[in-house]
């Protein structure tokens, strides 16, 4: 099986659907020759052309706007943002079109769109290059909100984004593009959205997280494996709508739960996480339930030392961890 | 007798009576839905009154059954045109189960169709405009040669999507066109307070494509730039920015008064221009309306707004837990 990185994952789910379905198109800015930014359509426009991989005009709002008219129409656009900081702009289009348009004509009409998005930081992206923008879209019902860890997850999540029937907003950490790598099958699969993923068998405490934090949660695992801590790790996956059995059902099993992740901590996903492990197995818990998470500011500043105040690590996680483990 | 206008754009005698006919059957229904509101029958109304004969003279321009529009909250007399009926509308107007836009889940004039057509709108203005020359995009890469119509109040050319779907539509040569219905207000907001500019057809320059201002209050003066729009679209020239000026000869809507911005004078003014007496009166110039098959004519669309009216008041609510229906496809998974 071969090894992939994250970013090449992404862009094989990209070409495969592409060659298995006419009706898949990319858009967005600097898609085409340069194969975006961060290089995730590389190769697309020399294989598929301009008229299904496009240089879209700068205004993100049109990006999505001319994506969910064309997905109305019977198209499988995938819209590309090229940074979440920038989607902004197209949110009125996100939450009052794409979301709501089978709802609103009874069922009559459907918006199958994916728009991609690159978040997160730790790559000297400063206050716009860097955010985490999900929680912003977690409570939008008509919405999927998606955000894969690993390569393999990246592409069979993109591959069910893709083909989903109704709008999805895929999130990309962009540290894990080139950090990430894994073992990616060649064949054609899927990863079901709104199916969260046990990535590490645990019996002592829980950790929830999702996108790069994960990979924090599951090296802090390994070191405290090391001092006989066996911790349980939950991938989420797909932010909204949640899978609530997995969470409960982890948070059950050892009856302390951390949940870690890189957006600042109040009205984050984490917040959800919590409601529903207290709504559903309150008395399952040996713990109040804790949150590591990014400081509640407005967004992570350029400077070295500030980026590394806001950022999460592997050792930010293992204390947390070996804290709760010994509560 | 009267040179008929109509045939030299190639209208025929029962096309402009036809158009007669929908102009007409937009009026009653918007009146009749203003009557309703008053008697506390209906919550909402929202009107085409006075942009009758842009929207018909647009929309006989276009092939029902082929072409698609993405129309604003005032394009009655559009939807009529393109399939909706009377019950369709009235039914939307008290918000019942069978309504055809969206099952009494949105306002009226939220019009929607799949098979005919019309993709659902929302009520944040404007956004519709890029779903325009989205589906014109993915006509375009399927190689079908359909034309999409979307309108807009001048309010709405400020928007942003106006501006960035205008724009993406001109990079690609698209065929859509974008009907601006201007009513000279954006709610209490007039045009000189809208727009620096002279029209809102001059706003086309800027994206590289043609903008044409033509009188709203003649449906074939509408129908002629339009059909140019609609042939220029069809064989690969692209978008066509089409101004329709008209005048907005009621509130915003049934919540507003517009006494508090504008004078009596001023609308007594603008009814004088009122496009349905004036096309009334040009039929009957050119001997294909007289008083009789008026009066037949008035008769026929007042029964069948009867009709729809008695229909959809004893037609039955949604079911309240349908509330919680069509949030996502049904599969597996969720």
């Amino acid at each position: 099986m071969a090894v992939l990185s994250y970013i090449e994952a992404i862009n094989l789910a990209m070409r495969e659907e592409m060659r298995r379905d006419p009706r898949v198109f990319v858009l967005g800015e600097d898609v085409g020759v340069r194969g975006g930014v961060f290089r995730a359509t590389m190769g697309l426009i020399e294989e598929f052309g301009e008229a299904r991989v496009i240089d879209t005009p700068l205004a993100e709002s049109a990006i999505v706007g001319v994506g969910i008219g064309a997905a109305a129409y019977g198209m499988r656009p995938i819209a590309e943002i090229q940074f979440a900081d920038f989607i902004l702009p197209a949110v009125n289009q996100i939450v009052s079109e794409a979301a709501k348009l089978r709802y609103r004509s009874n069922g009559d009409w459907n918006c199958p769109i994916t728009i991609r998005a690159p978040f997160g930081g730790g790559v000297h992206g400063a206050l716009y290059h860097s955010q985490s923008v999900e929680a912003m879209f977690t409570n939008v019902p008509g919405l999927k909100v998606v955000v894969p860890a690993t390569p393999y997850d990246a592409k069979g999540l993109l591959k069910a984004a893709i083909r989903d029937e109704d709008p999805v907003l895929f999130f990309e950490h962009k540290r894990c593009y080139r950090l990430i790598k894994g073992e990616v099958p060649e064949d054609d699969y899927t990863v079901p959205i709104g199916v969260a993923d046990v990535k590490r068998e645990g019996t002592d405490l829980t950790v929830i997280s999702y996108g790069l934090t994960l990979h924090f949660c599951l090296q802090a695992a390994e070191k405290l494996a090391e001092e006989g801590i066996s911790a349980h790790v939950l991938d989420l996956r797909t932010l909204y709508p949640l899978d609530k059995e997995a969470i409960v059902q982890a948070a059950a099993k050892t009856g302390k739960v951390l949940i870690v992740h890189e957006d600042n901590k109040e009205g984050g996903v984490g917040g959800e996480v919590a409601a529903i492990i207290a709504e559903h197995c309150l008395f399952d818990l040996d713990a109040p339930i804790r949150r590591l998470c990014g400081p509640d500011i407005p967004a992570m500043p350029f400077s070295p030392p500030l980026e590394k105040f806001f950022m999460l690590n592997p050792d930010k996680v293992l204390e947390a961890m070996r804290e709760l483990a010994h509560f | 007798m009267t040179i008929k206008r109509h045939e030299e754009v190639g209208l025929t005698d029962a096309q402009v009576l036809d158009m007669y006919y929908y102009m007409l059957l937009a009026r009653k229904i918007d009146e009749r839905q203003w009557l309703l509101n008053r008697a506390g029958k209906v919550p909402f109304v929202i009107s085409c009154q006075g942009q009758e004969a842009a929207q018909v003279g647009a929309a006989f321009a276009l092939k029902k059954g082929k072409d698609y529009i993405c129309p604003y909250y005032r394009d009655l007399g559009v939807v009529l045109v393109f399939g909706q009926t009377a019950r369709d509308c009235m039914l939307a107007a008290f918000a019942k189960a069978e309504d055809p836009n969206s099952g009494g889940r949105q306002m009226p004039g939220h019009f929607s169709g799949k098979k005919l057509g019309i993709l659902s709108g929302s009520s944040p203005v404007t956004t519709q405009v890029p779903h325009a020359v989205g589906i014109a995009l993915g006509a375009r890469m399927k190689q079908e040669d359909i034309v999409v119509y979307t309108s807009f109040g001048e309010g709405s050319s400020n928007q942003g999507d106006f501006h960035e779907a205008a724009n993406f539509a001109g990079v690609h040569k698209l065929p859509v066109i974008f009907f601006c219905e201007n009513n000279q207000y954006a709610i209490s907001v007039p045009l000189k307070k809208q727009l620096a500019c002279a029209s809102v057809a001059d706003r086309a320059i800027g994206y590289g494509f043609p903008g044409v201002s033509v009188d709203g209050n003649d449906p074939i003066e509408v129908y002629r730039v339009m059909k140019e729009a609609v042939e220029r679209a069809r064989s690969g020239g692209g978008p066509t920015l089409v101004e329709a000026v008209v005048y907005r000869l009621t509130p915003h809507s049934s919540d507003d008064d517009d006494r508090t911005y504008r004078s009596r004078e001023e609308v007594e003014e603008a009814k004088k221009k009122d496009p349905l007496p004036q096309f009334a009166s040009y039929l009957k110039q050119v001997g294909l309306l007289d008083e009789e098959k008026e009066a037949a004519l008035h008769k026929r669309v007042q029964q069948e707004v009867d009709e729809a009216t008695e229909y959809a008041e004893q037609a039955p609510y949604p079911a309240p837990e349908s509330a919680l229906a069509h949030v996502y496809a049904k599969q597996e998974g969720i």
